[in-house]
This record gives structure tokens, C-alpha cells and sequence, in this order.
């Protein structure tokens, strides 16, 4: 790229030079409003961006991502400024233009797809409705034209009876349908430029596929430049043609993304692709029936009880093991938990635990049981008082269950701390909104090792974390586990979690149990047919990886 | 406290007027007796004297000074109205948790009887019970309470019910604990910041009843100085071009005021929402 054709008029530009830059990005500097006041959290982050080229973001949490994918549309959150540096969008200078220029470019040439669609619809206006909205907004359409497009665009990203789907409202579909629907609605305008905030994060494997595979053509086949931001290395891979890695608002480093793939340069790349392949030695088998707990005939149901999540679920846990429970979204592994826990009471069955019949409520349980079955949730911040110090956090199971007082508690809190890799003295009297993501989820662990159980449940306990971070608590689970003997049951919905850390896999479908096997069993073919559906879904690292898949899958519907 | 005045130092030009206005009323509140000249039931000379460097204000349709007892005043007017709002939302807060952590009938049949009160309104009823039972302060405090404590009975419920619903409040139960915990340690400090923007706001709307109440002849009873009732007793003066009887009223006026202000920075900050 040269400077004149930078000096060119948008139009021209946009004619003559499709290969050129689209997206100019030099030294782009972002700061936050701290409790400290203005702190700086992207440290001059240059970016170049061709158009109808994908450019993948990756980086862990924090590392500025988000903040840089919404600068390329020259906005900025709430709490955040752009301070310095240069944003060109075809040849406009976004940290110059006024308010009404940008607002006039969003939408019509800039669009963005963000994280959570269920909550970036507005509720009360059907899917059409809301996509129609930009297109006569910028004056380019009619809405009966727009209509029309946007049934054809339903079409080609697969929505079932996309004539009829526009109409309906967005709670009345489906989290990977919404993730599609707002991708054509980020379409309407036709834009050069789409930002994809982490799209497929909060969607299972198996959907997951479906919406990659939909954004993908789209975006090729209109030639659409699009920035590609997550934390998921493998996602980046199917969909990007060059990889941009950031961490803590630095860029570091940018290479097209099979040599990112096969030759990464920096260490903190390198260490990115080593987290997928965590290995742990087998352990030794415990004798063959030593069950700590058994679910027997269990059915349950939410509400008044006439329509059963759970059908008949028979799972057994064999003392100072692993056992992980996987499937998609809606497959009732959460539902099994709280089963478990008692908070919801099973409607029928029979839950053994140390093969002693546990009451199906939990109120009805005595303090001794509750304290042997912890739990540990999936949202460290919502799973931890904000208004209570991690001291306090930890200190509660240990006076209310142990009956520690004063010297002693703070010890074993201390103790418990440094159990969990958190500098005791450092942490003790912090609030948990002043910790990360990965800290938080240490103290929960730490809250449940406290009360010296046998048995914990971990609900998805690693999923809102980035991969480096959730190496660390799969790594401090399995050693607490070797050091305390304590059995885990542990749900998730990824499979490498599984891989790393279980001795044995039941694969619930539809609340029913599928199979249940030990992990190299499973993982080792003849594969039931849901599970292999499952096992092939998971992301791997090969570019061509979602293209041979969908190939595959495509040959197998033609034979049958 | 030393959090709050450094915090007070970053607080915007209103809520800082606010604190002064507030601090000024509870200063006349407190010391009344060695700032005011004269007593607050003393009769000194005839009726409607004008404002003179003897009588600062003037002096009632009693002759008595009135700028003593506007001061002596802030303590009735004030001094109820503090008391009731911290008699309503003890019970009116205490309750609205304990209907969203405990749900089901007890929610049910709370928030029914609530429905019940709050369904009538609030002067009318005031009025009904205050003439059937009297007109004493300790009276005058428990209805207007039991009144405002429905309103902070919703409020309370209605914030709590989010918290109830979070990982930590399940967390909690699971573990065993029982209500008092739980409404003390989980939920409580969760929902303080909303209750106590409420608190301000309940306060003034308390303490505007009062005066509407004494204006009315059914609150603060003569011959304790109250800034309603000062308004009545003086209103004939008005007819005559003279504003006495508007200092008394200006004077309810600035409090609120100020204490909105002051909740509308609270709220501000609740809100979690940034500006420069």
C-alpha cells in the first residue's frame, strides 16, 4: 500500500484497489477508567486489514481484544477512550470524523457481531423487524426489499424455514440459530468490514460447527473483510487467513495461518498451542467396585413436574476417580448435578452415597453429608459474594462445618490459599472484584476444599475461562486430587477438559445416559454413534479441518 | 468514614451543596436550645410583629419569635421524620428479604398484605387511623412507619429477588445456612446501596407527610414547633404582602433538595455507570 492510494477517495478506493488496504491501524492506544483513574490497556497496536481478507484476533482475556475490534469502528465503551494513534477505514480517518460520519459508516459499511446474541436482540421485535432496521435506517432499502434479502440471506446461512423464521421472536429460537440470524442481520447493508466478538464462545461443539461453517461461506462468498476475535485457537484456524496474536494490549506476533500453525516464533504463542495437548498418566485402577456414589433410576423434572428432563440416569463413581459427563447444551448434565446436590429434588430414583441412601432434598440432608459433596460452579463471579473478602469466602466452611475460630481458621485459610496457588498474605482480605478470572475460580476450589469433602462437582467449572488460564485449574484439580484423594464429578461440554482430566466418560443425550466408558476407551473407536458425532466436532488445529468435516458429513447424508 | 469524605472530595458541586445543607439542618437540630434567642413556646410580645433586630423573623399569630422556632422546629419536623423512615424500612426491609429468600407462602401471604395497604391511599388512611387513635407523637410515627414500610417492602423484595437467584446465595444454602445468614451476610450487603438511595428518598417523602399532616392539624401538635403547622398558623400574613410564612416552607423545600441531591450521586455511583 502506498500513500497516495491512501489519499484516494473512498470510492476509488473501493473500485480500483480490492486487494489494498481496507483496515489501517498504527499505533492505537486505548485506556480504561480504573478505580485508580485513566490506565492505559492497549499499548499502541498496529493492524492491517485487506479487503476480503479474515483476520483472527486471538489472546487470553484482558488482552484487549474487544477494546481493539470495536476501535476499528472508531467507538469506544463506556469507560474507555481512544487516546492515540491512527484508525483508517478506506481511507477516512475514524479518530477524526465526527460522531455523525462514524454513525453513518456503522451498520451501512462497519458491522459487528457480537459474543451474545440472546442478549444483543432486542426482545420485543421479531428477527425480520430488527433486521430491516439498518438497511431503511442508512436509506439503501425498502423494507419489502429488505425483506426479501433477508429471507434469501436466512437461506444461505441455513435457518430452518427461513421464510417463516424472520417472524419469530428471539427467545423463540435457538442460541446457534440467534448467533446466525444476527450474522445476516450484520449482512443487511452488504458492509466491507464485519467484527466477530467472540461468536461461538458461548455455543456448544456440535452448534458451534454449524455457525463457523455458515459465518464462513457468507463472509467468502460476498467477500466480506471480517476481524475474527477469540481465544479459541482452533476456531481461528478454519476461519482466518492470518492470525494477529495480542496479550496484555501488545501485539505479539502476526503471520498468515498455516506458518502461525506449524512455525510459531514467540514463546507465548507457543505456549498458547501447548495447552491443547495436556497429557496426564493414567491412574491406578481402584478396586473394581468401590462406587462413592451411585445414581440409580434417576428421573427428574423441573416445575410441576409433568414433562421429565431426566429419563431413568444410571451413573456410577468409583472412589478417588475422575468421571466427566459431557454433551451439548440441553443434554441434562447440569440438571444431573443439581440432582445430586439435592437442590433439585429427583423425582424418582435412588442416590447412593458411600452405598448409604442419601435424601433426594437437600434440606432434608445432614450437615455431616453436605459437607462431604461440594460443589464448585461455572461463573467464579456470580459463585463468590462480591461483598465478602476471600478470607471470609473460605473462612465460613470452616467455622460452620469444622467449628475453627480465630487463630486457627486464619491459619487454615492460609494454608488453603496456598493450597491453591494464591499468595495467602496477598489475597486474604482482597474482595473477589478485584481478582481475575483464573484467581476467582482458585478461591471457589479453595471454598470447597474447605470443608474436607469426598466429593466434588465441577460445573463446567473451566468454560468462562481462556485456555491458559484453564490449563492452570485442570492442573491444580489433578493434583489436588492425587495429594487429598477426593473424587471428582466433572461436567463439561469440551472435550480436551475431558481428555485431560477423566478416568471415565457417561455421554448424556436428550437427559438420558448414552454410554458410559473409561476415557481411553471412549476415545478409541468403535465409537457410539452419538459420541462420535460429538468426538468429530471438537475444533482441532488443521486449517482444513471444518472443511473436511463438512465434506465428510456431506458424503455420508448422500449414502444413507 | 474516612472513606466517605474522600469520596465526598470527587463528589460533583451538588451532592457536596447537599452534604452542607444537610449538615447546617442537623447542627440547628442538635444545638437548638444555644442557637435559638429565645424558647420555642415563650410568648414574648403581641401578634404579628414585622422583622425587627429584636424579634429576626418577626414573631406568630401568638407572639412568638418565629426564628426560634423554626430552629426548634428542625428538631420535631426532622427528628420524626428520621425516626419514622428508620422504623419503616427495619420492618418494611427486613420483611421484603425475608419474602424473596424464603418464597413460596410466606412470599405469598406478605406481599398480599401489603397489596392491601398499599391499595388505600396513603393520606386518607392516615388520617382514618390518626383520628381513631389520636394524635400523639408516638402515634403519629408507628402509622406513618407502618405506611412507608409497605413501599419499602416492595423495593427491598424486588432487589433482593435478584440477588436470591445469584450462584453464592445457592452456595450458601447448600451449605446449610440458615435464614439469618443469609439475609444478614449474602444478601444484605448486595442490596444496600439501592435501600439506602432509598432511604433518602423515603426520608423526604416522610417528612413532607408530617408537614402535610400538621398543615392539616393532624400531626405535630401545638404547641411544639413544626414547619407544617408554622405554615398554617401563618398563612393570613400572606394576604398581606408579608413572606414570613414562606420561610418555614422554603426551609422543607431545601432539605429535600439537598437530600436529593445527595441520593442522586449515591445512586450515580450504585449505578456503576463512568463518566470523566
Amino acid at each position: 500500500m502506498t500513500i497516495c492510494e491512501e489519499n484516494l477517495t473512498s470510492e476509488t478506493v473501493k473500485q480500483d484497489t480490492q486487494a489494498d488496504s481496507l483496515l489501517t491501524i498504527r499505533g492505537l492506544k486505548i485506556s480504561a477508567l480504573l478505580d485508580s483513574g485513566w490506565g492505559e490497556i492497549v499499548h499502541g497496536v498496529d493492524l492491517d486489514l485487506k479487503a476480503g481478507e479474515i483476520l483472527g484476533l486471538i489472546g487470553e482475556s484482558g488482552a484487549g481484544k474487544s477494546s481493539i475490534g470495536l476501535a476499528a469502528m472508531g467507538f469506544a465503551r463506556n469507560g474507555c477512550k481512544l487516546t492515540e494513534g491512527e484508525i483508517k477505514f478506506d481511507g477516512i480517518d475514524l479518530m477524526q470524523a465526527s460522531e455523525k460520519q462514524k454513525q453513518s459508516l456503522r451498520g451501512a459499511r462497519i458491522a459487528y457481531v457480537a459474543q451474545s446474541a440472546a442478549a444483543s436482540f432486542n426482545p420485543a421485535s421479531s428477527l425480520i423487524k430488527q433486521y430491516c432496521e439498518a438497511p431503511i435506517k442508512h436509506g439503501l432499502m425498502s423494507s419489502e426489499s429488505a425483506e426479501k434479502e433477508a429471507i434469501e440471506l436466512y437461506k444461505k446461512l441455513n435457518l430452518p424455514t427461513p421464510d417463516l423464521i424472520g417472524f419469530r421472536y428471539p427467545h423463540q429460537i435457538s442460541g446457534g440459530q440467534l448467533q446466525r440470524a444476527m450474522t445476516a442481520m450484520a449482512m443487511s447493508c452488504k458492509p466491507d468490514l464485519i467484527i466477530f466478538d467472540e461468536p461461538t464462545t458461548a455455543l456448544d461443539v456440535t452448534t458451534q460447527i454449524e455457525v463457523l461453517s455458515a459465518i464462513r461461506d457468507i463472509v467468502r462468498e460476498y467477500k466480506t473483510a471480517a476481524i475474527y476475535i477469540t481465544h479459541d485457537l482452533a476456531v481461528v484456524a478454519q476461519m482466518a487467513d492470518r492470525i494477529q496474536v495480542l496479550k496484555d494490549g501488545n501485539t505479539v506476533e502476526i503471520a498468515d495461518t498455516k506458518t502461525m500453525l506449524s512455525a510459531p516464533k514467540e514463546d507465548y504463542t507457543k505456549s498458547l498451542w501447548a495447552v491443547r495437548n495436556i497429557n496426564r498418566e493414567a491412574k491406578q485402577q481402584s478396586v473394581e467396585d468401590d462406587y462413592i456414589l451411585q445414581l440409580k433410576n434417576i428421573s427428574a423434572s423441573y416445575g410441576n413436574g409433568t414433562q421429565n428432563v431426566l429419563h431413568n440416569i444410571n451413573i456410577n463413581v468409583k472412589r478417588g476417580q475422575t468421571l466427566a459427563v459431557v454433551g451439548e447444551s440441553g443434554s441434562g448434565k447440569s440438571t444431573t448435578a443439581r440432582v445430586l446436590t439435592g437442590l433439585l429434588a429427583a423425582g424418582e430414583g435412588e442416590i447412593l452415597f458411600n452405598n448409604k441412601a442419601l435424601p433426594l432434598n437437600y434440606k432434608k440432608r445432614d450437615k455431616e453429608t453436605l459437607r462431604h459433596v461440594q460443589m464448585i460452579y461455572q461463573m467464579a463471579d456470580t459463585a463468590l459474594n462480591p461483598k465478602q473478602t476471600i478470607g471470609q469466602i473460605i473462612g465460613r466452611p470452616l467455622d460452620f462445618y469444622l467449628g475453627l475460630k480465630g487463630e486457627k481458621k486464619q491459619a487454615r485459610i492460609k494454608a488453603l490459599l496456598a493450597q491453591v496457588d494464591l499468595d495467602p498474605d496477598k489475597y486474604i482480605s482482597r474482595l473477589p472484584g478485584e481478582l481475575s478470572g483464573g484467581q476467582k475460580q482458585r478461591v471457589s476450589i479453595a471454598r470447597a476444599l474447605a470443608a474436607e469433602p469426598e466429593f466434588i462437582i465441577c460445573d463446567e467449572v473451566t468454560s468462562a475461562l481462556d485456555q491458559v488460564v484453564s490449563e492452570g485449574i485442570l492442573n491444580l484439580l489433578d493434583r489436588l486430587q492425587k495429594s487429598l484423594n477426593i473424587t471428582y464429578l466433572f461436567i463439561t461440554h469440551d472435550l480436551s477438559t475431558v481428555k485431560a482430566i477423566a478416568d471415565e466418560v457417561v455421554v448424556m443425550l436428550q437427559g438420558k445416559v448414552v454410554e458410559q466408558e473409561k476415557t481411553d476407551v471412549l476415545f478409541a473407536p468403535p465409537y457410539h454413534e452419538y459420541t462420535k458425532k460429538l468426538l468429530s466436532s471438537v475444533p482441532q488445529m488443521d486449517p482444513n479441518w471444518l472443511d473436511n468435516l463438512l465434506k465428510q458429513r456431506q458424503q455420508e447424508r448422500n449414502q444413507s | 468514614m474516612f472513606t466517605f469524605l474522600s469520596s465526598l472530595r470527587t463528589a460533583p458541586l451538588s451532592a457536596q451543596f447537599g452534604i452542607l445543607i444537610i449538615c447546617i439542618y442537623l447542627i440547628a437540630m442538635v444545638f437548638a436550645p444555644w442557637i435559638a434567642p429565645y424558647g420555642e413556646t415563650e410568648i414574648l410580645g403581641s401578634a404579628f410583629e414585622p422583622w425587627s433586630s429584636t424579634y429576626l423573623l418577626g414573631t406568630d399569630s401568638l407572639g412568638r419569635d418565629m426564628f426560634s422556632r423554626i430552629i426548634y422546629g428542625a428538631r420535631n419536623t426532622v427528628g420524626i421524620a428520621l425516626a419514622t423512615t428508620i422504623l419503616a424500612f427495619l420492618v418494611g426491609g427486613l420483611l421484603g428479604i425475608v419474602a424473596a429468600v424464603m418464597g413460596g407462602i410466606v412470599d405469598q401471604l406478605l406481599s398480599r398484605t401489603v397489596d392491601v395497604l398499599m391499595a388505600i391511599p396513603s393520606l386518607i388512611f392516615a388520617l382514618l387511623i390518626l383520628t381513631i387513635v389520636g394524635t400523639s407523637t408516638s402515634s403519629l410515627i408507628l402509622v406513618i412507619a407502618t405506611l412507608d414500610s409497605t413501599r419499602v417492602f416492595r423495593l427491598a423484595r424486588s432487589v433482593a429477588q435478584t440477588v436470591v437467584v445469584m450462584d453464592y446465595v445457592e452456595a450458601a444454602r447448600y451449605r446449610g445456612e440458615g435464614l439469618w445468614w443469609i439475609i444478614r451476610y449474602e444478601v444484605l450487603p448486595n442490596i444496600s446501596s439501592p435501600l439506602i438511595a432509598e432511604f433518602g428518598l423515603r426520608f423526604c417523602f416522610v417528612f413532607l407527610f408530617i408537614s402535610a399532616l400538621s398543615f392539616l392539624g393532624l400531626g405535630t401538635q401545638p404547641p411544639l414547633a413544626d414547619w407544617g403547622s408554622m405554615v398554617r398558623d401563618n398563612a393570613t400574613l400572606i394576604t398581606f404582602g408579608d413572606i414570613t410564612p414562606l420561610i418555614p416552607a422554603s426551609a422543607i423545600a431545601l432539605l429535600t433538595i439537598a437530600i436529593n441531591f445527595v441520593v442522586d450521586w449515591k445512586l450515580h455511583n450504585a449505578s456503576g455507570l463512568k463518566d470523566e
